[in-house]
């Protein structure tokens, strides 16, 4: 079957131009001129994991009000002004960041830096504006969690199994009454602490000329205060020593899951020690030729579905330690989730054991190559890794070499990251069926 | 604070179309080749009609088809294709079925090759199909503890009866009923390349691309069947349906309204008239219900086109407490503009949305391999987007006017909630008369 040659994994090329505003806005530019459009996006350095107590789901509920208005846009002038240009926008709260973004015809450029620079020099924050939208995020967190199977599994439910401290175990989306009881002068605090512009990152990507964009940046963001960025919390915790184990019935799943997570090198600090992770995740999931879905799926039939990734919410360049590896599955009805994890560590042994196949690894790393290219394919994909990657790393030109340093990642790496995902070390969590089948 | 200008659009740039390469095969299998050199990437889209196949074999063989081959193994299929980047899969709709795939670009003939080695040698074994009912059988049963997919199962069967269309996911009974047999049998009848479009985009070079996709898929049997489907019934307004799903959060609230082809003359006006509506966040219906009043998250309104018809769909998921509320404002904005003009700007912002997002849809490889693999399906090619265009550009306040109450006329929509009934059927039978069925539908 597979053969020992393996394909030549591309590179790409795009240009990257970064430099810093006297007020601190760190800014990438990334020209590419082969279709009439461009990706805006800016990037602040806060997240889920920098909300105070008693304030859960506060990061996103701001991120709503940053769609509110500011000081020369009324509420709703945002969202027409960017779609009446013929672009779409849109808005996420992350675990360490949070971004904001357009994708737009070419000749709105100077349109979104203008609508970019007002908001961040202050949203409009109202009474009205706030109580609208904590009713909005309410049914948002229905949509998504609440009239739902399998609702915030695993990204809001394992946290709390595998950390300690509120930054973070607690829960993203926020509990109602905390949303409840946000208040405008907590907003207008959030804004003046986190959404400094010194603290943030503005990525251009697309159909421009760089010299162009850069004038045109100056004359819109030149005069956002200089405020310094805060100093960012440690939410470092130690890792587990022993297993730790959860389940929870949920009313509305007909069939049994469970995911596990084990925590993973620091993403940033420790990036060579890290992608050997990324990579085991894909021989472990990544279609029926991986390791857990040939083995679960196709032979023992324990499990209907496998899916394994890096970080909680899935993005493995674009979060910050402490993290972790997940493996998630779901159960035919009656499944035994022991055995699910049993074979799991079985496979994870063999592997660390007896290595790779021929061919397995360089298959693996080509379809990588393959995922990365198409992410990065979409000139506001482009954009939004290149803003995360100069806000967290100062090297948004990583994004060329993604494809060779996971192709460089060795067998050997890969053995040694799965012997360390040993059952003392994970942390589980079980969806008990409560549904009527 | 002064006061600050918005800043004017530069010049539009105008639509540019891709270099491509059209070729059917004597096979009768259409390749459409075309460069987007953006990534060293090419995607694949294989469009094979399939109307009127079984919905259980139809829907086990798209699980199935990459299960083996009298010479190699689910596993062998996916490690060969992953050896050049690559990966195939398959889905059914009532219309068609479709593989969809992408590689790096250096391993698209080797992606073409094993995607006609399954088409010509798929084997169906015993012990993968078993194991792929019972996927599909668990799937479909989390499905139906899904209330998005519960909705539209009501609303299928009530705007579509007696035609295909009205039951589009087959129940667990039915999926378990199926075998091997069964899926050699169907595979032999349908899949075949008659009427079937190959779409090929990436940094290709388009006729290279189409000559290697005639080396090898212009030996695929062209035997075979094809079907057609009736249109689809014309749409009967009248009481809403409410499904009951008792403890509910939230209610499903959806309406279908007649809608027309990409091609017919209202087209053009009618998607501006939805935007203006409903059909982006900037308009009525979404800056009433969810930036006014908070009723909801993320409500959309859109025509869904399909090879028999077209259909008009209202969608959102609302508080429990607040679907009266949210039924009657979007009665209201449905009346509004059947009733009355919209405004230049309105249509004007509408307009640019259309013609913008267009330019978007085409920027990416799989967007445009998505689009003219779509456009294929209904006879079209890229150069409709010049067409469609030019519509849009045209489409005036009258047009706009003529066909929001031809078609957005609360009159001519038929409504279904999903929801828990003992809670919402009394505030919700104060504004339309209801029907009330007891228990969602498999």
């Amino acid at each position: 079957m597979s053969t020992e040659t393996s394909i030549q994994i591309p590179r790409t090329a795009y240009e990257v131009e970064r430099f810093t505003l006297p007020n601190g806005l760190r800014v990438v530019l990334s020209p590419d001129r082969s279709a009439p459009v461009i990706g805006v996006a800016v990037v602040y350095d806060v997240g889920i994991r920098s909300e105070p107590q008693g304030r859960t789901g506060f990061a996103h509920l701001f991120e709503h009000l940053m769609f509110q208005g500011s000081a020369n846009l009324e509420k709703l002038a945002h969202f027409r002004h960017v779609q009446g240009a013929g672009g779409t926008f849109n808005g996420s709260t992350h675990l360490d960041y949070t971004d904001y973004f357009e994708t737009v015809p070419s000749n709105a450029l100077e349109r979104m830096l203008f609508l970019e620079a007002d908001r961040m020099r202050g949203p409009r924050l109202t009474e009205e504006n706030l109580k609208n939208q904590i009713d909005v995020v309410k049914e948002e967190i229905r949509v998504n969690v609440l009239n739902r199977p399998y609702g915030g599994f695993p990204w809001l439910k394992l946290p709390p199994v595998m950390f300690d401290t509120f930054p973070n175990a607690h829960d993203g989306y926020g509990s109602f009454s905390d949303l409840e009881a946000a208040t405008v002068p907590d907003a207008a605090e959030f804004f003046d602490k986190y959404y400094a512009c010194g603290n943030a990152t503005l990525s251009v990507s697309g159909d421009f000329a760089s010299e162009h964009a850069r004038m045109l940046i100056e004359r819109h963001f030149s005069d956002v205060p200089a405020r310094p960025a805060p100093s960012r919390a440690d939410f470092a915790e130690p890792d587990l020593t022993a297993e730790r184990r959860e389940s929870y019935v949920d009313k509305l799943a007909p069939l049994p899951a469970v995911a596990s997570a084990w925590r993973v090198p620091d993403p940033i600090t420790d990036f060579a020690g890290y992608l050997p992770y990324v990579v085991l995740a894909e021989v472990l999931t990544d279609g029926d030729a991986s390791r857990l879905v040939e083995r679960l799926v196709l032979k023992d039939r324990s499990v209907t579905s496998v899916g394994g990734y890096l970080g909680f919410m899935g993005e493995p360049f674009e979060v910050r330690d402490p993290t972790a590896l997940l493996l998630q599955s779901h159960l035919p009805p009656g499944g035994s989730v022991d055995k699910v994890l049993v074979t799991i560590d079985e496979e994870l042994d063999r592997l660390a054991t007896d290595g790779l196949t021929p061919g397995e690894l360089a298959r693996t790393q080509a379809r990588m190559a393959t995922h990365l290219l198409r992410e990065t394919d979409a000139v506001l994909g482009r954009a939004l890794r290149m803003a995360v990657l100069e806000l967290q790393r100062g090297n948004p030109g990583l994004l060329n070499d993604l494809p060779h340093q996971i192709a460089e990642v060795t067998e050997e790496q890969v053995r040694s990251a799965a012997a360390t995902l040993r059952p003392h070390r994970r942390a589980s969590i079980e969806v008990v069926p409560g549904g009527n089948q | 604070m002064t006061t600050l200008a918005l800043p004017e659009l530069d010049e539009n740039r105008p639509l540019a179309l891709p270099l491509e390469a059209e070729q059917t095969l004597p096979n009768g299998l259409t390749v459409l080749a075309i460069r987007r050199p953006s990534v060293p990437l090419a995607e694949v889209r294989l469009r094979v009609p399939f109307a009127k196949a079984e919905l259980a074999e139809a829907a086990v063989l798209a699980q199935t088809l990459f299960s083996g081959t009298s010479t190699r193994s689910t596993v062998e299929i996916a490690a060969e294709l992953q050896t050049v980047g690559g990966g195939l899969g398959a889905g059914i709709d009532p219309d068609r079925l479709q593989i969809s795939g992408n590689s790096l670009v250096s391993g698209l003939d080797r992606l073409l090759e094993l995607l006609a080695e399954v088409l010509d040698d798929a084997a169906y074994p015993e012990g993968e199909v078993t194991t792929e009912v019972e996927r599909l059988a668990d799937r479909i049963q989390v499905a139906q503890s899904q209330p998005a997919h519960l909705a539209r199962v009501a609303l299928l069967k009530r705007i579509y009866p007696g035609h295909p269309y009205a039951v589009q996911t087959p129940s667990v009974e039915q999926v378990r009923a199926v075998g091997p047999e069964a899926l050699r049998a169907l595979h032999a009848r349908r899949l075949h390349p008659a009427g079937a479009t190959l779409v090929i985009v990436g940094d290709i070079d388009p006729e290279q691309a189409v000559q290697t996709a005639a080396k090898r898929l212009g030996g695929w049997n062209g035997g075979g069947e094809t079907a057609d489907l009736p249109p689809i019934p014309l749409l009967v307004p009248g009481p809403l349906l409410l499904v009951d799903r008792p403890g509910a959060v939230q209610s499903s609230l959806r309406l279908a309204l007649p809608a027309v082809g990409r091609t017919h003359p209202d087209h053009a006006a009618l998607q501006l008239a939805n935007m203006v509506f409903g059909g982006y966040f900037s308009s009525r219906w979404v800056e009433n219900i969810r930036e006014d009043k908070g009723y909801t998250y993320g409500p959309h309104s859109v025509i869904e086109h399909s090879v028999a018809g077209s259909t008009l769909t209202v969608s959102a998921e609302v508080a429990t407490e607040v679907t009266a509320p949210a039924l009657v404002e979007t009665l209201y904005e449905l009346g509004r503009i059947a009733a009355l003009p919209v405004r230049e700007e309105e249509l004007e912002q509408a307009r640019q949305y259309a013609l913008g997002t267009l330019q978007l849809g085409m920027s990416t490889q799989s967007g445009l391999a998505g689009l003219a693999s779509t456009y294929a399906g209904f006879g079209l090619r890229l150069s409709f987007l010049a067409e469609h265009s030019a519509r849009l550009a045209a489409a005036t306040l009258e047009d706009v006017h003529r066909v929001a109450a031809t078609y957005l006329a609360p009159a001519v929509a038929a409504p279904v909630i999903l929801g828990d009934a003992e809670k919402i059927q009394a505030a919700v039978s104060a504004i339309v008369p209801v029907t009330v069925e007891s228990r969602p539908a498999a």
